[in-house]
């Protein structure tokens, strides 16, 4: 038993084979008060890496402990403390939205009934109309509210801006920022929409084909990638280094793409003969669907 | 702090320049003022909705460069130092006179024709003109 205080949640070694998708060796873990996006293409294994964090199915091998508590063997004293949203969740079509916030209110004693009536306003949405009434995008801002209002110590939520036009993609983004105001409190946000991630995330993870490919601190992510355009003139050959991701070479003129920049590797590639003539730095998704081509080339060779 | 900050993701700095980019202009043009306490890391991430880690990384950048300094458990302040303002404008144009260098390199420029260059530019500038 290794509860540790300081993570919100921890998988380690954790495997899960479906009949066709395999989870294998996932390890990560977020420490509190943070933010993390988990980003990969669509079948990546988010969804199955949120199910086996909420102990909704449990792994093969290794462990998870989520807010201290192993799961799934605790999951109930962990789910007290988790609220998540997910895009494919319904609420009663039959009943008002009023009716659902008593409802939590009467399950869950952290309740906050003041922020929730905050949320209602930052929203735009009515307490007393019908969930069936509600459009798509306004049914996801209601999960939304039903989560936080809650004031859980762990939000989890998969694809919480999908469905949501900018206006609220906005204020949820505000209010995810207001959660971690409060140093104990963590979120942990899948997501297909890098920019989103790039803006509020202090951890980035980034998984495929079952597969993590990297999970670091957002900044020291940003900071190793870089994408260098080279001027080589005939006769030159540029030095092979083992961090270099992508090398495209034309006709005098070549980009090399790396995940462990340094200022020193100007020196380096000028000493060959050739001159550096831009530095770029990578947007989130240009590093994501390097990291992805990577990873996949690996795994077929 | 009165002053909005403006953080845009289309901008080609990083988001952690932006901020030390904008507290710095701050100093330097004396809306805050040695001793003055700045927000949080936590306050200020919620109030523009960037992440902690990149406030903690601009902060942390700033108290190196003596901008700011962090009191453990009092906040963080603007520096005791009367000649900030000066020396913010110093740093200011140290930076933009390095990049120029770099691009200039980087064109094969010569050391003279980067001065005849920017001797063109301060003649050309309304204000330049002596």
């Amino acid at each position: 038993m290794t509860h540790d205080p300081s993570q919100a949640f921890s998988l380690r070694g954790v495997s899960k084979a479906f009949r066709y998708f395999r989870l294998e060796d996932l390890n990560l873990e977020l420490p509190l008060g943070q933010i993390m996006g988990l980003v990969g293409p669509n079948g990546a294994g988010k969804s199955t890496t949120i199910r086996l964090l909420m102990g909704l199915i449990a792994p093969e091998a290794g462990t998870i402990e989520v807010l201290g508590h192993h799961v799934p063997d605790e999951v109930a004293a962990a789910k007290a403390g988790i609220a998540f949203v997910s895009d494919d969740m319904r609420l009663f079509g039959g009943a008002t939205l009023a009716w659902h916030m008593r409802f939590v209110a009467s399950i869950y004693p952290e309740w906050d009934e003041s922020y929730a009536r905050m949320l209602l306003k930052h929203f735009n949405l009515r307490a007393e109309q019908g969930m069936r009434g509600m459009s798509r995008g306004e049914q996801i801002k209601a999960l939304l509210l039903l989560a936080l209002a809650r004031r859980p110590r762990l939000l989890i939520l998969d694809e919480p801006t999908s469905g949501l036009d900018p206006v609220a993609r906005h204020e949820l983004l505000s209010e995810l920022m207001q959660i971690v105001r409060d140093d104990s409190r963590s979120i942990l946000f899948s997501s297909h929409n890098t920019q989103d991630v790039e803006r509020i995330s202090d951890q980035i993870a980034f998984i495929d084909r079952g597969r993590l490919v990297d999970a670091r601190d957002k900044e020291s992510f940003l900071e190793r990638w870089r994408r260098i355009s080279l001027d080589v003139p005939a006769g030159v050959t540029l030095p092979r280094f083992k961090d270099t991701v992508d090398l495209t070479l034309g006709e005098r003129l070549a980009t090399l793409t790396t995940d462990r920049y340094e200022p020193a590797l100007h020196g380096l590639l000028e000493a060959s003969g050739a001159r550096v003539t831009d530095v770029q730095r990578m947007s989130l998704e240009e590093i994501f669907v390097a990291s992805v081509m990577r990873s996949r080339a690996e795994v077929q060779s | 702090m009165h002053s909005p900050f403006v953080i845009s993701q289309n901008d080609p700095r990083p988001l952690y320049q932006q901020v030390k980019d904008q507290l710095r202009h701050r100093v330097a043009i004396g809306v805050l003022k040695p001793g003055d306490e700045i927000p949080s890391i936590r306050q200020l991430a919620a109030d523009i909705r960037v992440s902690v880690i990149t406030i903690k990384r601009a902060y942390l950048e700033l108290e190196m460069e003596g901008v700011i300094q962090t009191r453990q458990g009092r906040g963080s302040f603007v520096s005791d130092n009367a000649q900030l303002g000066d020396t913010m404008k110093e740093q200011e144009l140290e930076g933009h006179l390095r990049s120029a260098v770099q691009t200039a390199l980087l064109m094969n420029l010569s050391e003279d024709e980067l001065i005849e260059r920017l001797r063109e530019v301060r003649r050309k500038d309304p204000q330049g003109r002596s």
